[in-house]
């Protein structure tokens, strides 16, 4: 790794995060607590997650995990809405939950005085929500308005559109947030029996980082979830597998009135822990990430003027997560830009990487480390991935290492795994 | 605050502020032009922010790929942003490794090329990213907006122009603009991270001093005539939701009535950041607007918005209203709130609170050598540096009174431009 000289104030010289400067504990009732302390500023952030996503919901009440998420924070047995809201928003501190796929995650942050605050709020949302019928309907309404926006909007629409192609048949085909009909079938009842069935402290990761000490913070943990249980909480179910795609399949979502369209063409790929990752990410930054793009940036934007925006994203997760290219261009343009980025895959796929292609992306994906961990939430996020992805505490340490081992032959093998130009799927959105 | 912070005017001109932080092995180095769209005539619209495009397509020196490939491979960042008041071009950078952007910004302030071919391509980039923005209603909304609140001031349109304007100007247009502007006479540096001071200006020094001021550019600015009465306006497009904008003229940010109109905005909108990068993270559920707006079930969103700009500009508010209300409903109950906060003095607890959640927003800000840097240039180019480090001592003496004086005199109907987003529906027909 990069030697420094700097010294952060935990006293440990390294700065980046490590075996050393991590504490990391796991409660009797299963809750992993990791702390990092940086008194660099006065403030602290927390992050986490619990396994209780929307993998859990039932088809025609898609979006329970998600509401039920939010709606934790709606009033519990001790405080209503506006107690809770006006306790956090006083501080000047947030507390906020979602679901995904796999889980469901909080991010909060505060001044560091505050707290023992924080980690009361969130042990209340958890474990003691009332999912009062008025707030939860106030919370229907936002969510009905967020998916009618969100019918509107090309970007998120094509990317609904994208895995509705790749993962038929999945449950990543599905979109968390569910669709109006099935936010309108959730009742009351069922939020809180996702709750009593779903959330427990067995699996619940959380981080905090930031101004104080660890053993007041993994006290402060101990004391507001250290005694939480839950006899009923579900396993969540497995993936099932993916069926491959029949071939090139395209698949237009119609959004009248709109000036331009979204565009995304992929596939999916790796999982996070599959060994092909570190070479498929880097192979990815040459495509469409390197610098303000990568090749895809160079030749829809730069070269050809197409679009304001054209990039790859790898979004390898717990389970085999997309690997595409995305766009926005001039509705009468879609067709140029899909045979621009189908072009540069074929290309991708077929000849790889120069060897000098690599060496940029390794040295990026090394050097940015320092400004990936500079603030509280980055390394927040950092050591959630570490938790998440079973990756060590000293990956960060090693990660140079890792990165340096890629070789332009095992990008070309892990982009022939995953990505073949003859079955892709390409999803339109707009006018 | 001031610790660590030095402020040295070159004999061009360039004024150059830096503040050595030592949390972490970065440097964030900020160049600001004064120039924006406020400089821009009719027919011109959009050149500031087309021009900063041009600036990413290089130099002799550094030609476009090479600049991008370099920066990439030390793990640096860059990038640029285009206001009303300003132009801005940054990099953040491993310590070790700033010496590139500062080459860089030293070069591409004399020497960027603005090939025909380039420009020919970017403008299509520049016109997508219009496009892009026209999907949004709400930048229909408050592009319209705009130009009802201001017909003679520049600010009446958007930065990123007219698409008449954006088809029409040439490549002279846009080097004729750049020569004019981007002068060290007419900028401002502003550096913050671990590095010595000494050290880094003798650097400066060397790179930018050699830069030959100009003739300092005059900037547009026909001050717009007060309001004479409220202006209604309805936009149309597609969609299912309705947003309500209400936009009063508002002060400017070095004006002593900014911070009472900040401390308006937490009270009825929420606590919000003003640092370039917005946000701040904080909820807003227990202010005035949402209690009256959201927990009554008129509307599923509010925010406020109050700008630091050179010129008077807007303050406004969004509303999302909900899917079974009428506007007219939500905008009711916001105008009684309005009443409410002109009539009534505001309990001092209730300003106390705003103070803490700016303390809180500015401990959360200090996490991040970029931001920190951003301060630097930004305050200079609507006040000067010492408007960021009075901000919070100024904000904790507004009493209720300043309150209600401000709530008086801005938030009044004749001030404004209340702007209606209908939506025509999601079928073939919108």
């Amino acid at each position: 790794m990069k030697s420094t000289r700097y010294t952060s104030p935990s006293g440990n010289p390294h700065s980046l995060p490590g075996s050393d400067d991590i504490t990391r504990v796991v409660l009797p009732n299963g809750i992993t607590v990791l702390v990092r302390a940086n008194f660099n500023s006065p403030s602290v952030v927390l992050g986490g997650y619990l396994g209780c996503g929307s993998l859990f919901d039932p088809d025609e009440k898609l979006g329970l995990a998600d509401f039920t998420s939010t709606a934790l924070l709606r009033g519990t047995q001790t405080r209503d809405f506006q107690q809770i809201f006006d306790s956090l928003e006083s501080a000047g501190a947030s507390l906020s939950f979602s679901a995904g796929v796999h889980t469901a995650g909080f991010t909060g942050r505060s001044l560091s005085e505050d707290l023992p605050l924080l980690l009361d709020m969130l042990a209340d949302a958890l474990r003691r929500p009332i999912f009062p019928a008025e707030p939860v309907e106030r919370l229907r309404a936002q969510f009905m308005s967020g998916l009618a926006q969100r019918a509107q909007d090309t970007a998120e629409m094509a990317s609904i559109t994208f895995d509705q192609i790749v993962y038929a048949g999945h449950p990543y085909a599905r979109p968390d947030e569910g669709w109006p009909e099935t936010i309108q079938a959730i009742t009351r009842d069922d939020l809180a029996e996702f709750h009593r069935t779903h959330y427990g402290p067995r699996g619940m990761v959380l981080v905090m980082v930031g101004a104080t000490d660890p053993k007041s913070a993994l006290e402060g943990v101990t004391h507001a979830l250290g005694d939480w249980t839950n006899p009923s909480q579900a396993e969540p179910p497995a993936l099932p597998p993916l069926r491959p795609l029949a071939g090139v399949v395209t698949r237009k979502f119609k959004i009248a009135g709109k000036s331009q369209s979204d565009l995304v063409i992929g596939t999916a790929g790796p999982l996070r822990k599959d060994p092909e990752f570190m070479a498929a990410s880097l192979g990815n930054s040459a495509l469409g990430q390197f610098g303000l793009g990568g090749r895809i940036a160079d030749v829809v934007r730069e070269k050809s003027g197409l679009a304001y925006y054209a990039y790859s994203s790898l979004n390898a997760g717990i389970g085999p997560g997309s690997w595409d290219v995305s766009a926005g261009v001039n509705p009468a343009n879609v067709q140029k830009a899909r045979d621009l980025i189908f072009k540069e895959i074929t290309r991708f796929v077929e000849k790889g990487v120069t060897a000098d292609e690599l060496a940029d992306s390794q040295s990026n994906f090394i050097g940015r480390l320092p400004l990936s961990l500079e603030s509280n939430a980055g390394v927040v996020n950092a050591l959630l991935n570490i938790e998440r992805y079973d990756l060590g505490l000293d990956y960060y340490r090693r990660y140079p290492d890792l990165v340096r081992a890629v070789t332009p032959e095992a990008i070309l093998a892990a982009t022939r795994k995953y990505l073949d130009p003859a079955h892709l799927a390409i999803a339109i959105s707009g006018p | 605050m001031t610790k660590n912070l030095t402020e040295v005017t070159l004999t061009n001109g360039l004024k150059v502020l830096l503040k050595e932080i030592h949390t972490a092995p970065l440097i964030s180095s900020w160049v600001w032009y004064r120039v924006g769209s406020k400089d821009e005539p009719s027919g011109r619209t959009g050149i500031s922010h087309w021009c900063e495009h041009m600036q990413f397509k290089g130099t002799p020196k550094f030609p476009a790929a090479s600049l991008d490939r370099d920066i990439a491979r030390d793990g640096g960042m860059w990038n640029a942003f285009t206001f009303m008041d300003w132009t801005t071009y940054l990099e953040t950078m491993p310590a070790d490794k700033i010496g590139l952007g500062l080459r860089l910004e030293a070069d591409r302030m004399v020497n960027s090329l603005f090939d025909e071919k380039e420009v020919a391509s970017e403008r299509t980039v520049v016109i997508s990213e219009r496009e892009g923005n026209e999907n949004e209603p709400l930048f229909q909304l408050g592009e319209a907006i705009q130009n009802a609140a201001f017909r003679v001031h520049p600010y009446h349109h958007e930065v990123i122009g007219d698409l008449a304007d954006l088809h029409s100007m040439t490549r002279d247009d846009l080097y004729a603009h750049y020569k004019t502007y981007y002068l060290p006479n007419n900028a401002v540096m502003g550096i913050a991270g671990d590095f010595k001071t000494a050290e880094m200006l003798g650097r400066i020094r060397e790179l930018f001093e050699p830069i030959p001021a100009g003739p300092t550019p005059p900037r547009l600015g026909r001050p717009e005539p007060a309001p004479t009465g409220e202006h209604r306006l309805t936009v149309e497009g597609p969609g299912e939701t309705t947003f309500i904008q209400v936009a009063y003229r508002a002060p400017a940010g070095d004006d002593p009535e900014f911070y009472p109109l900040t401390v308006l905005d937490s009270l009825l909108a929420g606590p919000s950041s003003l640092n370039i990068f917005g946000g701040g993270g904080l909820s807003n559920k227990t202010s005035r607007l949402y209690r009256a707006l959201v927990d009554k079930e008129l509307a599923v969103a509010v925010g406020g918005s109050a700008i630091t700009t050179i010129d008077p500009f807007l303050y406004s508010t969004t509303i999302t209203v909900h899917p079974s209300r009428k506007p007219e409903e939500a905008l009711a109950a916001f105008d009684d709130e309005v009443k409410r906060i002109q009539d009534t003095v505001v309990p001092a607890e209730e300003i106390a609170r705003a103070i803490k959640q700016a303390r809180a927003l500015f401990a959360y800000h200090s996490e991040n050598i970029t931001s920190q840097a951003s301060w630097l240039g930004h305050a200079e180019m609507f006040a000067s540096y010492d408007w960021f480090l009075t901000y919070l001592d100024k904000l904790a003496k507004v009493t209720p009174a300043d309150l209600q004086k401000a709530a008086q005199k801005y938030l009044r109907a004749q001030n404004r431009v209340v702007g209606i987003y209908q939506p025509t529906g999601s079928g073939e027909a919108a």
